[in-house]
């Protein structure tokens, strides 16, 4: 019974959490390494992307709320996604027409492709602050919880317990189904299959006549999707700000990166080893290890590696140890 | 021609001596951590300076204000528009500024140098006590080494000996955890974690993990109520490591209880307060000129009263002479003057007299220029913060 009650306190404080903020920043992480397969670039503005599909998405729930609208206990944003989806690539295809099409054309080296991303994001960061304002938004208004610790435990009868919050079903949920039907399109569909053609050797690609302009349309409109998900569930399941999508950048890209830059699988992966160390590092053992251990051995102090406050450094460390160790990331992606 | 100019020019010289004859700086952080305070603050302290004007008995003219944003955390964006204040505005005293990092760096970079007065209503970290200050600071709100006490002192008398803290990383959350650190572990109490967090972060779940396998019966969260704080409740609530929080004056208000929810409720806090005559008047000022008396509020407007009725006390609007007025007319002996009454405490000192300013916080300053300390004990009962007792 001990080691269910340690097994209950790991889930509700790690795996749950970490496997939630893990499938946000794969999301994100997904559409940093598509772009940087296709396009060749590392996108700084993807985080800002984010939170421009968020933000509309919230416009639009607060409408559809302002008519009655509701979804029950699931939250209304959910049914507004499609159109954040559509405005957010809306706003990428101009991005990409309005300054990214211009280095392109003149065939610029990835770096200034860098610093542009960089001015598209300032650029985004101010519009929409100058939108919605930079406060925070809470948009939940489903049920929060599926069911909470309390009744977990009145269930069970342990003395620990976790809850599932309807926000952390919804994100596993929606990125299982979000991830297939990406990896379906990559590696089985004929389209997919031209981007990952067009990824590997572009002259090559451009000679077996694929259309560039459609497959940079196409990444731009599955990187925007997916970075609408991914801000959408990141709000829903904790809350919207737009000052954090600045900071989720490090670890977006430290997931990309450890998981192999341009290889979405890779990204995937990466997301989650991420959260999950950052949680696992940071977490305090200290009751996890009363449980286990024989009584004797119980330990007195926390049994903390690192203090929260360190969090962040997780990502970072996780990031230098992989460029030194394999470059290639986890699962072989592109040298940076 | 030069008749037109002459016209012209005195007009223009006439224009300027008319267009303001004092001026005062409010410098609070409209946005940031605590913006959701602020507007009741800057409301609060134009109440005080509109009463002045209008009673008509300051002896120096018309009084006009200049709002500018500390930001709450941004030294220098804070110590940035104070510059501007003081250097284009020529504000001759600052109402504020009110989170404790920004009011020392406005006080030493720029108050300083320039020899300005400032009142801040709500700075309360203990290091502004002993600062070096040429007598130009003084605040409304007590330090918190006092609410440190305070804080102690109520959790020991509910029972609630085995907490665990967690406070914002900055010069407020941390005065404030060492004061109530010292004072609880005196009091025989136990924390079980003392940990801090950083505001402005999407997620807390790591910081709420730690806190609840250190365990405790109550939460005591030394942060913003708009910020950090809120996220770190938030995910206590979520993960169900605590029920119940301790919340010091950084977290009263009335936004937390509403994006929080009945999960609040049964919760308890401090808060800066009385239950003396003035706090009534003050509310009824306050409904009337259409504003809430929120947290703050009341040592805003007395802030801005005794620096005007400090000028008067010394006919003088020259911070290097009125600053050593403030003490003797926030203290006895004298007259005692609540909100609503600054015409006549004008005409009392005036007339030569003594006044013993109270107003809407009971204001009694102590030593080197700050307030005495009474607290109100708050309770969140039916999502409203609700004051149940006083110290």
């Amino acid at each position: 019974m001990d080691y269910v009650n340690a097994l209950a306190i790991i889930t509700n404080f790690i795996l749950l959490p970490g496997l939630t903020y893990g499938s946000q920043l794969a999301l994100g992480a997904m559409g940093v390494t598509l772009i940087y397969a296709v396009l060749r670039f590392s996108n700084f503005a993807h985080g800002e992307i984010m939170s421009f599909g968020t933000m509309v998405c919230i416009l639009f729930t607060w409408l559809g709320q302002s008519y009655g609208l509701s979804l029950g206990f699931l939250p209304t944003a959910i049914l507004f996604i499609p159109v954040a989806m559509f405005f957010t690539v809306l706003y990428c295809l101009l991005i990409e027409k309005y300054v990214f099409s211009y280095y392109r054309e003149k065939k610029s080296n990835p770096i200034i492709f860098l610093i542009a991303s960089i001015g598209v994001m300032f650029f985004t960061a101010g519009l929409i602050r100058f939108i919605i304002g930079p406060s925070d938004q809470s948009f939940n208004d489903g049920v929060r919880f599926i069911f909470n610790v309390r009744e977990f435990k009145a269930f069970t009868g342990l003395n620990e317990g976790f809850g599932l919050k309807t926000s952390q079903a919804i994100t596993f949920l929606m990125t299982i189904i979000l991830c297939a039907l990406l990896f379906f399109f990559l590696n089985r569909t004929r389209t997919g299959k031209s981007m990952r053609a067009f990824s590997d050797n572009e002259d090559l690609a451009l000679l077996s006549g694929i259309d560039p302009n459609k497959v940079v349309l196409l990444t731009w409109i599955i990187a925007g999707g997916l970075a609408t998900f991914a801000g959408v569930l990141y709000g829903l399941d904790k809350i919207y700000k737009p000052f954090i999508f600045l900071q989720m950048l490090l670890p977006i890209f430290s997931a990309a990166i450890v998981g192999g830059v341009g290889n979405p699988l890779g990204a995937f992966f990466g997301g989650y080893i991420i959260a999950l160390s950052e949680l696992f590092v940071t977490f305090a053992y200290k009751k996890v290890l009363g449980y286990i251990l024989p009584e004797n051995l119980e330990p007195s102090s926390m049994m903390q590696f690192l203090a929260t406050d360190y969090k962040f450094s997780v990502s970072f460390i996780i990031l230098v140890i992989v460029l030194i160790i394999k470059p290639t990331g986890l699962f072989n992606g592109k040298t940076i | 021609m030069k008749k037109l100019i002459t016209t012209l020019l005195a007009l223009c010289l006439m224009n300027s001596a008319s267009f303001s004859d004092v001026k005062l700086g409010i410098i609070i952080g409209f946005t940031g951590p605590i913006e959701s305070l602020a507007p009741d603050m800057a409301a609060g302290a134009e109440a005080a300076i509109d009463e002045v004007n209008k009673s008509g008995s300051f002896s120096m003219g018309n009084v006009s204000v200049v709002r500018a944003d500390s930001t709450c955390i941004d030294s220098s964006a804070a110590t940035a528009a104070a510059e501007r204040l003081i250097t284009s505005d020529k504000i001759q005293g600052i109402m504020g500024a009110d989170c404790s990092g920004v009011t020392t760096a406005i006080l030493q970079q720029v108050a300083m140098a320039n020899g300005i007065a400032m009142i801040s209503p709500s700075a309360t970290s203990p290091a502004l006590s002993t600062v070096e200050d040429n007598n130009l600071f003084f605040r409304t709100a007590p330090s918190d080494a006092r609410q440190g006490e305070v804080i102690a002192e109520v959790l020991m008398e509910k029972g609630l000996t085995n907490v665990a803290l967690s406070y914002v990383n900055n010069d407020y959350g941390k005065g404030l955890a060492a004061s109530f650190e010292k004072n609880f572990k005196a009091a025989g109490g136990t924390i079980t974690l003392s940990a801090p967090h950083e505001d402005d972060k999407g997620d807390y779940s790591a910081e709420a993990g730690a806190l609840a396998q250190a365990g405790g019966d109550i939460l005591v969260v030394a942060g913003y109520l708009n910020s950090g704080g809120k996220g770190i409740i938030q995910a206590s609530l979520d993960t169900g490591g605590f029920d119940q929080f301790f919340l010091p004056d950084g977290m009263i208000g009335d936004s937390l209880p509403q994006d929080i929810g009945p999960a609040l409720n049964g919760s308890i806090g401090t808060l800066p307060g009385t239950d003396s005559p003035g706090m009534a008047k003050y509310s009824d000022l306050a409904s009337a000129a259409g504003f809430k008396p929120g947290p703050f509020s009341m040592e805003s407007y007395d802030a801005a009263a005794l620096i005007l009725l400090a000028m008067e006390a010394t006919k003088s609007s020259d911070s290097q002479v009125y600053k050593y007025a403030i003490d003797e007319i926030a203290n006895a002996p004298g007259e005692i003057i609540y909100p609503g009454e600054l015409g006549k405490a004008l005409d009392l000192l005036k007339a030569g007299k003594d006044i013993d300013y109270v107003g809407a916080s009971a204001v009694e300053l102590v030593g080197g220029g700050e307030s005495a300390g009474n607290y109100a004990i708050m309770e969140v009962i039916d999502g409203k913060n609700v004051p149940v007792s006083y110290k």
